[in-house]
């Protein structure tokens, strides 16, 4: 089949933009280690306590080093878990200082949520059985909210928590 | 071929399918209408009807009834015309729309009865009732039935007509439906074995991730099922509109088979913030995502091509002179036009989707929902629109009149005013955070959230307009029917250009295209689809509490 020359010129030029594309994709991904949230970690949606990062103590934030943290937090309709602070309250708000490198980790208990940061490119989908997790780097000051963005019920627009990040 | 109309039985057929679809256009508006309203925060649902009802009736109204039964409809029609349509066909036929028809209103009741506000895409383990997953299975199977009237209309025309290669349109027709079997056959096994049994209480657990893979499996082929009848208008319709011949009929056949095995395993992109699947796959499945814009380049390489050689052939033989000998003031190429020219910054922002690591910015966000709004609800429903402005007259025996012809260029006007504002704001909110599927809410009320409601507003306002083009096309539609002059409206069908190559026959070896697509699926899907199974976690029970269903 004859094709035109313009129409050559074209697709190559289409198909040439989508492969630099792709190219770009792999090696930001394989090369340079951004891949998309995938953990491949299991985990008993009716007892998440047998795995350490989900033991009630061990919810919400837990420094690494320096400038390296955990965040762990267990959805379920329509919370996040993120446990309790020294003074036995319930934690709706992390404080994290700028310039943290902190990894979220998080499962579910019931059906699939989304854990989102909104303002930041912390996004993944937390599924009962599953762990994921997805790291972020917090470069400014100010208010970030969390939302879930996968339908999980009547209240799921309810589904929220509060990350402030602060200047030392 | 060219001058006889559709039988009276055959436009009886099509027609039933029309007024499924635009009564479901009707009523899914109202809902889509209802959400932007609600989403200001000025505006509560009365009766205590929940938004993620009226959310799960948008869904399953427009993208799966609406859209099956317009391009069933359509095809039926499209098939009759090119290839005929037997006696016997005619009554499988009827029986595929009742089927389709029985399932559609065993899906509905559920939802209305407020026991199935799980939204089109039924993710477990919120659990509907067991109605609502028979009811699409119904749909589904329904669906099939047209499949092999259409597979079987093909087959017949082959025999008759040894060694000739089928009629475009036909081609066209067939390739839609492989696609449509292979990828249902996705949906309908979680449905009939994992859904079903689970809901009836037979078993006691779901395995979610196999679900989600194999509705996913279906979810993005599904998106073409809808392109595709698009696509045909614009090859093989629209040239005869516009007063040309088709481009290249090889390359239209070339980009249908394309499509045939590109559509189909490439669902992991809806899945790339998942757990349990290895990155690997999901970038193997990015690839192939990215091969399926391919078909579409071909697309829009021909159409302008075929515009510019109709307007150099009528002399118009500057630069952009033949831009504007294109007939602007035919609805029925007008309406078509807007919807490709929506298709370049849809199109552009699929790819973002699909992008491994640009989707973290974007998904389950509302840009989501601004995209597709631009795909299906404009490039797909302009170009249905534009369809139905000279099918339905076909169908009715009545004559689009200048009337109707007004009415369609005003309708197409104000649809994309209004997707302009909302499909606009919903873009623009989605990079600032705002989550889809989601009611009213003002979050933790910190200051981002206030940025997102005043596109809210935007949504409301593109929303509303779009559903004053909804009344101009309901309007059209029964004026198109009953009152519309009598008289014999042309069946557009375009003919190839007389100086194009022929077309290779290769294109109708079916037996190899359905190979390749096969091969393809079971390389992108094997491997993970088994890790997927190999390392399952404990499944899930039923949460029926959660979404009202008790």
């Amino acid at each position: 089949m004859h094709l035109h020359k313009y129409e050559k010129m074209w697709m190559l030029i289409g198909g040439g933009a989508l492969l630099i594309f792709l190219i770009m994709l792999g090696v930001g991904a394989f090369y340079q280690g951004t891949k998309p949230p995938s953990c491949l970690t299991t985990i008993d949606p009716q007892n998440v306590e047998a795995h350490d990062s989900f033991k009630k103590e061990n919810l919400g934030m837990q420094q690494l080093d320096d400038n390296r943290y955990v965040v762990n937090v267990i959805a379920s309709a329509f919370n996040y878990d993120f446990g309790t602070d020294e003074e036995g309250n319930v934690v709706r708000t992390i404080r994290i200082p700028v310039g943290s490198e902190v990894m979220f980790q998080g499962t579910s208990t019931d059906v699939v949520h989304g854990f989102e940061l909104a303002g930041t490119n912390a996004n993944m989908m937390l599924e009962p059985g599953y762990i994921n997790t997805v790291e972020t780097t917090f470069n400014k000051p100010g208010t970030y909210t969390f939302v879930c963005n996968e339908y999980c019920g009547t209240g799921h627009h309810y589904m929220t928590a509060t990350v402030e990040v602060y200047d030392e | 071929m060219i001058a006889n109309q559709l039988t009276k039985k055959d436009s009886k057929l099509s027609m039933a399918h029309m007024w499924v679809a635009f009564i479901s256009l009707l009523i899914g508006g109202l809902m889509g209408l209802l959400q932007t309203l609600v989403r200001t925060g000025r505006f509560t649902l009365p009766f205590g009807i929940d938004y993620y009802q009226i959310l799960t009736v948008h869904g399953v109204i427009l993208a799966l009834v609406l859209t099956t039964f317009f391009i069933i409809g359509f095809q039926f029609s499209l098939m009759s015309k090119t290839v005929g349509m037997s006696d016997k066909e005619r009554v499988w036929a009827w029986i595929a729309f009742w089927v389709m028809l029985v399932g559609t209103i065993a899906a509905a009741t559920m939802i209305l009865l407020g026991k199935a506000s799980v939204l089109y895409t039924f993710y477990a383990p919120l659990a509907a009732h067991p109605i609502f997953y028979f009811g699409l299975t119904l749909v589904i199977v329904g669906t099939w039935i047209a499949c092999f009237v259409n597979f079987h209309q093909l087959y017949k025309w082959k025999k008759a007509n040894k060694g000739e290669k089928s009629p475009l349109l036909a081609f066209m027709v067939v390739i839609n439906m492989i696609i449509w079997f292979i990828s249902t056959i996705g949906v309908a096994a979680t449905v009939l074995i994992q859904f079903i049994p689970w809901s009836l209480g037979i078993v006691d657990e779901i395995n979610i991730l196999v679900s989600r893979t194999l509705f996913w499996y279906f979810g993005h082929p599904l998106v073409y099922f809808w392109l595709l009848p698009a696509y045909m208008a614009w090859y093989g319709i629209i040239p005869k509109i516009i007063g040309g011949k088709i481009f290249s009929d090889g390359l239209a056949r070339l980009a249908f088979i394309l499509f045939l095995l590109f559509s189909i395993p490439v669902g992991f992109h809806h899945q790339l913030l998942e757990p349990g699947i290895d990155p690997f796959w999901k970038y193997i499945q990015v690839v192939l995502t990215f091969a399926v814009a391919i078909p579409s380049l071909l697309t829009a390489f021909s159409m302008f091509a075929t515009f510019e050689t109709a307007g150099r052939a009528k002399g118009f033989n500057t630069l952009f002179g033949w831009f504007k000998a294109l007939p602007w003031k035919d609805v029925r190429f007008f309406a078509p036009m807007v919807g490709m020219i929506a298709f370049i910054p849809a199109g552009a922002g699929g790819l973002v989707n699909a992008s491994n690591q640009l989707n973290l910015v974007v998904h389950n966000t509302i840009w989501v929902t601004g995209h597709f709004h631009l795909t299906l609800a404009t490039t797909v429903i302009l170009t249905f629109f534009g369809i139905s402005y000279w099918l339905v007259p076909v169908l009715t025996g009545r004559k689009l009149d200048e009337k109707t012809n007004r009415l369609g260029i005003i309708q197409t006007i104000v649809w994309a005013i209004g997707m302009f504002f909302m499909s606009g704001s919903m873009h623009i909110a989605g990079l600032l955070g705002a989550p889809r599927r989601s009611a009213f809410s003002e979050y933790n009320g910190s200051e981002q959230v206030t940025e997102w409601i005043g596109y809210q507003y935007g949504q409301a306002i593109g929303g509303s307009i779009l559903f004053i083009g909804i009344i101009i096309m309901m309007y059209t539609f029964i004026y198109m029917t009953f009152f519309a002059p009598k008289g014999v409206e042309e069946f557009p069908i375009a003919e190839t250009a007389e100086d194009a190559e022929p077309t290779p026959m290769i294109f109708e070896n079916w037996r190899l295209w359905i190979g390749i697509a096969v091969v393809l699926i079971a390389f992108a899907y094997t491997i993970p689809f088994i890790d997927i199974i190999q390392n399952s976690p404990p499944g899930s029970p039923t949460f029926k509490g959660l979404i009202g269903n008790s």
